[in-house]
């Protein structure tokens, strides 16, 4: 068990920060400490697909002079939609901050539990 | 290749365009753009539906003349373009409907931004329904949840941004568990387009290998996809969402962006995994519970709230949990009777919320559930078109929820053994509930109150709940030909 771990150890970080975001995001009543964990998993999924287009002694995905067949490069496609994921991550972390600074100057905390009795309050 | 066959590129290329220019544009004019835009989407899906109903099959078009992964992959046929067309007449009346009542709400000089966000989610519906290929599903996923944020939080309250900040952490967590299954999908197979997914996960099945990895992927998927489209219990940030945004905005949650994901849950499991393997892992049998805790525990919530948009919200978890309920019978006729009551319950829904503003309004906008007494007085057109909504959300004969319940009742005994029975208990159970609260509501409308003066309507508010009123009709008369059409179109679509 602990042999295939350490040979898939990309994948295994991946999972450890996943877990560690996961909980992050569930457990915490911060907010700003909430997209810090949406971050990690995100991140920890980022990591888990650029290790599926890695290949060992393979070259980067760059024509070079000599080199004129695709199995002598690295699976380049995890990449390219890793680079996507991230610019959706930056997108969707950019928006969450924004709602945190909005409710920080209207209430000046950044807890979720009470941000939501206030806001409740508010309501009624 | 016939040129009606780019029809389906140029809607997302016309609406991605559309929210750039509509950034820079004056408030009317956003506005013009944004109606403009709407039907035009409409028109051009039209075209694709008459031109697949005449050729009687379906397509795959490629985006950037390449093959995927290098470009990408749409795909339009029958199954996608019925209810995609039910989808923008709603977002076209709904935009028509809530004209005047997001202007009254909204911080001065934001109101094109709002356009912005009605394109936008516009674009990602159709992407979703549209697209062959998993990752660009994650993407719109994406956008649509960041368009819906703007929604929710479109009156910049704190109670609208508590609750977008509440729909923002459950629907990105959905996002990360779809895309996580995704990751691993590739892993295990090194394909992201449908159908050579499709081709090799039967492989497997079939097999019997990567038995347990095709089990987890296909629970994170539909846990992801079950946090998005509220469905019990996973529906906690649904009632904050849809109340603390103005009533067109809750039309558009509820019609459209919850059903864009369920309809991607369904691609899922009809083209990418199969009916046959999606049953034998025994995933119906879970959506089959969940669906049916929806249907009561919503219901339930529904009858316990105070006011009248909490109640319509309510009702939204336990008609999503109707359409978990279809999926999780596990058949071809169940799928049908899913997508069948997405359409319904998205026309339907969308009426109510905009008429019960129109409602409120006529009473000061109280917004309490008595506050409906004596409506049909004072806003004769709203309370008719809330009296429809609530005839059909129970299951009059005549209007599509009846022939939800119908379609489920006789795919129940077609199963037969112990699910015909509960199921036949539970949709009994869940009528009477439905009668309790919406006709409780409904018929409160017609009893007179103190206040009987008529008061003045919105005439593009009013146009808009005749046009609904009229829709809902004509969906309900019309079943059978559009079930006819959703069935053949699903036999192109696996």
């Amino acid at each position: 068990m602990l042999e295939k771990l350490l040979a898939n150890y990309e994948e295994t970080a991946a999972i450890i920060l996943f877990s560690i975001g996961f909980t992050t995001l569930l457990l915490n009543r911060n907010l700003i400490k909430k997209i810090i964990g949406m971050d990690m998993m995100d991140s920890a999924i980022f990591l888990f697909l650029a290790s599926q287009g890695f290949i060992e002694g393979k070259e980067p995905p760059i024509l070079a002079e000599g080199i004129t067949g695709a199995g002598a490069y690295v699976n380049p496609i995890p990449a390219g939609l890793v680079l996507t994921g991230i610019v959706v991550s930056v997108s969707v972390s950019a928006v969450m901050m924004a709602l945190a600074m909005r409710l920080y100057h209207r209430y000046r905390t950044l807890d979720v539990d009470e941000l939501i009795a206030i806001a409740g309050k508010e309501e009624v | 290749m016939h040129f009606v066959q780019n029809f389906p590129f140029f809607s997302i290329l016309l609406a991605l365009v559309c929210a750039v220019i509509t950034l820079v544009l004056s408030r009317e004019n956003a506005r013009r753009l944004t109606l403009g835009l709407i039907a035009g989407e409409l028109v051009l899906t039209l075209g694709t539906l008459i031109h697949c109903l005449r050729e009687n099959s379906s397509y795959a078009y490629w985006m950037g003349h390449f093959p995927a992964p290098w470009g990408n992959e749409i795909r339009a046929g029958v199954f996608e373009l019925v209810p995609l067309t039910v989808f923008l007449c709603v977002i076209l009346l709904s935009f028509l409907g809530g004209w005047n009542q997001s202007e009254e709400m909204l911080e001065r000089g934001k109101s094109n931004l709002i356009c912005v966000i009605w394109d936008l989610c516009m674009l990602s519906l159709i992407a979703l329904v549209y697209t062959n290929d998993l990752f660009t599903a994650y993407v719109f996923i994406e956008i649509n949840t960041l368009a819906a944020t703007g929604i929710v939080t479109m009156k910049q309250d704190g109670f609208s941004l508590v609750g977008g900040v509440r729909y923002m952490i459950m629907n990105l967590l959905g996002s990360s568990l779809f895309l996580l299954g995704i990751v691993i999908l590739y892993a295990v197979t090194g394909h992201l387009l449908m159908v050579p997914l499709h081709e090799k996960i039967s492989q497997l099945v079939a097999e019997g290998t990567y038995r347990v990895p095709l089990l987890m992927v296909m629970s994170i998927m539909s846990v992801g996809v079950a946090m998005k489209s509220a469905l019990f219990p996973f529906e906690k940030w649904l009632p904050g969402a849809y109340t603390s945004t103005t009533s067109s905005g809750a039309a558009m949650l509820s019609s459209i962006v919850s059903k864009g994901y369920i309809f991607l849950l369904i691609k899922l499991y009809v083209r990418v995994f199969g009916l046959e393997a999606v049953e034998s892992l025994g995933v119906c049998d879970v959506l089959f519970i969940f669906g049916a805790a929806g249907m009561v525990m919503g219901s339930i919530s529904a009858i316990r709230v105070r006011t009248t948009r909490m109640m319509l919200a309510y009702s939204s978890v336990a008609q999503i949990g109707y359409i978990y309920f279809a999926l999780g019978m596990g058949s071809e006729i169940g799928v049908v009777c899913a997508v069948w009551h997405a359409m319904t319950h998205s026309l339907t829904k969308s009426m109510l919320f905009i008429s019960t503003e129109e409602l409120e309004k006529s009473c000061g906008n109280d917004r309490s559930k008595a506050a409906l007494r004596g409506g049909f007085y004072r806003s004769p057109v709203a309370a008719v078109a809330f009296m429809l909504g609530a005839a059909n959300l129970v299951g009059v004969p005549l209007l599509g929820t009846f022939v939800t319940k119908i379609l489920m009742a006789g795919t129940a005994i077609q199963v037969g053994g112990r699910h015909a029975m509960i199921a036949l208990a539970l949709i009994a159970v869940s009528t009477i509930l439905n009668l309790v609260y919406l006709m409780n509501a409904a018929i409160s409308l017609f009893i007179p109150g103190e206040d009987r003066e008529l008061r003045p309507a919105n005439a593009v508010t009013t146009g808009s709940l005749i046009c609904w009123i009229m829709l809902n009709l004509g969906l309900g008369l019309m079943s059978s030909g559009i079930i006819g059409m959703l069935w053949n179109g699903l036999r192109v679509f696996a």
